[in-house]
């Protein structure tokens, strides 16, 4: 079958690919922003898997708890070293879907969104390998990273990367549930809407082109 | 379950009215919360903005509701606090305007939502129409309502939890009869548990060392399993004195076990004896006041007050309505007060030369004293002939003292200004009296409004009652013969703004002893006291003088302040207990109140109190037409 030079993809991906030719808004505080957040299995983005994803919906400075997801997938690989950072276990409670169910859910709450997590390289390469398995390319969407954005503050210099948790009390965010996926999103959230509050201070016509520069570019300028 | 939506209910279900919500309406309500964040001074809604289809509720930070036009600050909010309702509820456009005055961080809750599960709530809705849409405040720790149908001493007496003493003796079942004779000769006590695992067995008392040892029918040596009563009979810790009664008719026994679950197969945690019934049967308010027409000495009658502290304690854990608490503890302390007059003329060389009566002054006067406080009194003797007077007055004025110094031994400690009526000031005959009056009312200067807002508070304890109506009347022709006193009444009844923003600011009292507490009684007691004083007088009424029987009288008489009358009244019940409580805890009069330790409950309620306060002020001001002195 290779004469099929352009590959048939399931419905739920060309909605996905269609999302992106809607209008997006122009103004930073209508822009539709989903903070996401994994729990894998380990830190290979080769081998190990997802097994929760959680994403919140931020338009301007509010949080769309209607507008979130949390998901918790069955994946074959378990690592029982890893359980106890994110507390899931192979058989428990939770309801669980497919990877597949999983990334149809997930790709349906982004749509054309700009995605947000902190260090979000592993969080979108973690989605983008289980895409891979799925016989998917890769996510199309624009992505912020609150640890750059953190850095584009320059509050604090003396180092590059700073952890979730380091931000979030500098910032008087309680850490609920930190290593839940919603968890972690909805912190990593709130971290997001103070960190563009105090860049909008600096710059007053903050746009996303600016957020989505990255650091070393800024050095050179 | 959405995990995010799960962390918005834990923080919700915390406050009114969402603790009224079953946990499904809550959850529901959790999981379409929109989670706002504003950084400090940025506006949340502003003065003639259409409302936005939602309300709002303080998560973090604090959030201000101004006046645009003249920014003034109305309320401030914090963690729990709804603001934005009433917008919604009345439609329109926003009235005030809405600025973060920390960073802050605020949900928001739809309309639907509110009138889906809020409105259809009645308990909800009804703490939210009675905190925001009228003046009545609802009191989300109201006293009075848990117990209202508990009108009859003896049924709420009987419904009290049994007070049982907790770690309980015990020995195990090989032990020697002896060894526990032993133990509870050493322990002084009456009887000791046999337990297994911490799990009741049986029981020795007194009785059964008496029965099966001391007539010889077992040795000392055996174990304590020999003779002891079992099995026995247990009981959940909340047992009721009524139902420890009757088991203990029941069963014909003097002891119940309290164990964990009230099973005999579950851990052993207290021992409920007859003695213990009979100890807070002994402390019952009429009990006590049998004893104190009983007693003969002041030793026995501090015994008395003492119990009347425990009484008051228990009245205060159990939530027992207030005014009824006051009542009772004013009536014992009125008995004890007139056993010590009886007392004082009986060492006395002669009868009174004429009669006289004896005045509770201040708080006292008002029944609002609950807890032991400083004595407050004074003294009007009849008018005699002018070559009596010298012999009249130094009479009274020893009588006073010996008053004085036994009430002080019994606990009433003496006035550091000295207002008693071992004070020849207050010692005066009933002319005397009329004169004082009257020249605290033409010339109410700082310290004349003050005595007046001490003496005019005077209640009849002892003696002859007319002296006292005399005086009474005497006020009231006074203060028309010279109307304008009641604009200066008026002026020191405003003196004390209520702290509107003070969780905030923490408007703590800065210096002195009690730095970082918060004077309830000048700051939010007083205020409405003299509002309640110079408004009853404004009536001429006289007869009353509790607080809150005068803002009741008050709703009587003007039926369209009912609403502001009835917030004074609830508020000031709210917080004499408030301080009963505080004065508790802390062993002291309760005045001063370490915010620190408030619950969130308690903050709100006193908040409340703070804005009857206000409202009461408000009316004075316009009444008395007091703006142009302000």
């Amino acid at each position: 079958m290779n004469w099929f030079k352009k590959k048939i993809y399931p419905p739920f991906w060309k909605a996905y690919i269609a999302s992106f030719k809607e209008k997006k808004s122009d103004t930073l505080e209508h822009l539709r922003f989903v903070v996401f957040d994994t729990e894998t299995t380990g830190l290979d983005t080769k081998k190990d898997r997802i097994l929760s994803i959680g994403s919140i919906a931020v338009i301007g400075n509010t949080l769309k708890v209607t507008d979130s997801l949390e998901s918790y997938l069955s994946q074959d690989l378990f690592k029982a070293e890893t359980v106890k950072i994110h507390g899931l276990l192979k058989e428990g409670a939770i309801k669980k879907v497919t990877e597949e169910e999983a990334i149809i859910q997930f790709l349906e709450h982004i749509g054309n969104s700009i995605l947000v997590a902190h260090h979000a390289a592993f969080d979108v390469t973690m989605i983008n390998q289980a895409l891979k398995r799925l016989k998917l390319p890769k996510l199309k969407n624009k992505v912020l990273d609150t640890g750059h954005l953190f850095q584009k503050t320059k509050l604090d210099t003396s180092k590059k990367h700073f952890g979730l948790d380091q931000l979030s009390k500098k910032f008087n965010i309680p850490q609920h549930d930190r290593h839940t996926a919603s968890g972690d999103a909805f912190i990593t959230a709130l971290l997001f809407v103070k960190l563009i509050g105090i860049l909008k201070k600096k710059n007053p016509s903050l746009t996303l082109n600016y957020l989505l520069r990255s650091n070393d570019r800024i050095g050179l300028l | 379950m959405n995990l995010i939506a799960k962390r918005i209910s834990d923080f919700l279900k915390d406050f009114p009215p969402f603790n009224m919500l079953s946990q499904a309406q809550l959850f529901a309500i959790s999981s379409e919360v929109e989670v706002h964040y504003f950084e400090k001074n940025t506006d949340i809604f502003t003065t003639g903005q259409t409302i936005k289809n939602q309300f709002y509720v303080v998560k973090d930070g604090a959030v201000g509701l101004f006046i645009e036009e003249k920014n003034i600050l109305v309320d401030e909010c914090d963690e729990g606090d709804i603001f934005g309702l009433r917008a919604l509820m009345r439609q329109g456009n926003y009235k005030l305007s809405a600025k973060a005055i920390e960073e802050s961080i605020v949900y928001s809750i739809s309309s639907e939502l509110f009138e889906e599960y809020i409105t259809t709530n009645s308990e909800a809705s009804t703490f939210l129409m009675s905190s925001f849409a009228s003046n009545i405040r609802y009191t989300a720790t109201d006293p009075e309502k848990k117990n209202q149908s508990k009108e009859h001493l003896q049924d709420f007496f009987e419904e009290q939890s049994a007070a049982y003493s907790k770690n309980p003796i015990q020995c195990a079942p090989e032990t020697s009869i002896k060894s526990a004779a032993l133990i509870m000769t050493n322990k002084r006590v009456g009887s000791i548990i046999i337990t297994k695992n911490k799990k009741p067995l049986g029981i020795i008392t007194d009785k059964d060392l008496r029965i099966k040892i001391a007539t010889g029918s077992s040795s000392i040596e055996e174990p304590v399993t020999k003779i002891m009563s079992s099995p026995v009979i247990t009981y959940p810790e909340n047992i009721t004195i009524a139902e420890a009664q009757i088991a203990m008719l029941k069963y014909r026994i003097t002891h119940l076990c309290i164990t964990e679950d009230g099973s005999k197969d579950s851990k052993l945690i207290g021992i409920l004896s007859e003695h213990d019934i009979v100890v807070v049967r002994g402390n019952s308010p009429s009990a006590l006041v049998k004893e104190v027409r009983r007693a003969k000495t002041p030793e026995q009658l501090q015994h008395i007050r003492k119990r009347a502290e425990q009484l008051l304690e228990r009245y205060i854990k159990q939530q027992i309505p207030i005014m009824f608490a006051t009542k009772i503890l004013s009536a014992i302390n009125e008995s004890i007060t007139q056993k010590i007059i009886d007392i004082s003329i009986k060492e006395m060389p002669t009868v009174p030369p004429t009669s006289f009566a004896w005045l509770a002054i201040g708080s006292q006067g008002r029944e609002e004293q609950l807890l032991l406080t400083d004595q407050d009194n004074a003294l009007v003797f009849n008018n005699v002939k002018d070559s009596e007077y010298k012999k009249t007055k130094e009479y009274f004025l020893s009588l006073s003292k010996k008053i004085n110094q036994k009430l002080n031994s019994i606990g009433f400690e003496l006035c550091p200004a000295n207002m008693m009526a071992s004070n020849p000031a207050w010692c005066l005959s009933v002319s005397e009296w009329e004169q004082q009056f009257k020249k605290w009312i033409t010339t109410p200067d700082q310290d004349n409004l003050m005595l007046c807002t001490i003496f005019f508070d005077f209640e009849y304890v002892y003696g002859d009652k007319n002296l006292v109506t005399i005086l009474a009347e005497s006020i009231f022709e006074s203060i028309a013969s010279h109307d304008i006193f009641l604009n200066f009444l008026g002026l020191n009844a405003l003196k004390n703004p209520p702290p509107l923003s003070f969780f905030r600011q923490f408007l703590v009292e800065r210096d002195g002893d009690h730095k970082d507490q918060f004077d309830v009684k000048a700051r939010a007691m007083m205020p409405l006291v003299d509002a309640a004083r110079l408004l009853i007088l404004s009536k001429n009424v006289k007869a009353h003088n509790n607080t809150i029987v005068r803002y009741k009288k008050l709703m009587e008489l003007e039926p369209q302040n009912r609403d502001v009358y009835a917030a004074c009244s609830e508020a000031f019940k709210n917080l004499l207990y408030f301080r009963t409580q505080q004065g508790l805890l802390h062993k002291d009069s309760g005045r001063f109140i370490d915010l620190q330790t408030l619950s969130k409950a308690d903050r709100l309620a006193l908040k409340n109190c703070f804005k009857a306060v206000k409202e009461v002020q408000d009316l004075i001001q316009t009444r008395f037409k007091l703006s142009q002195f302000l």
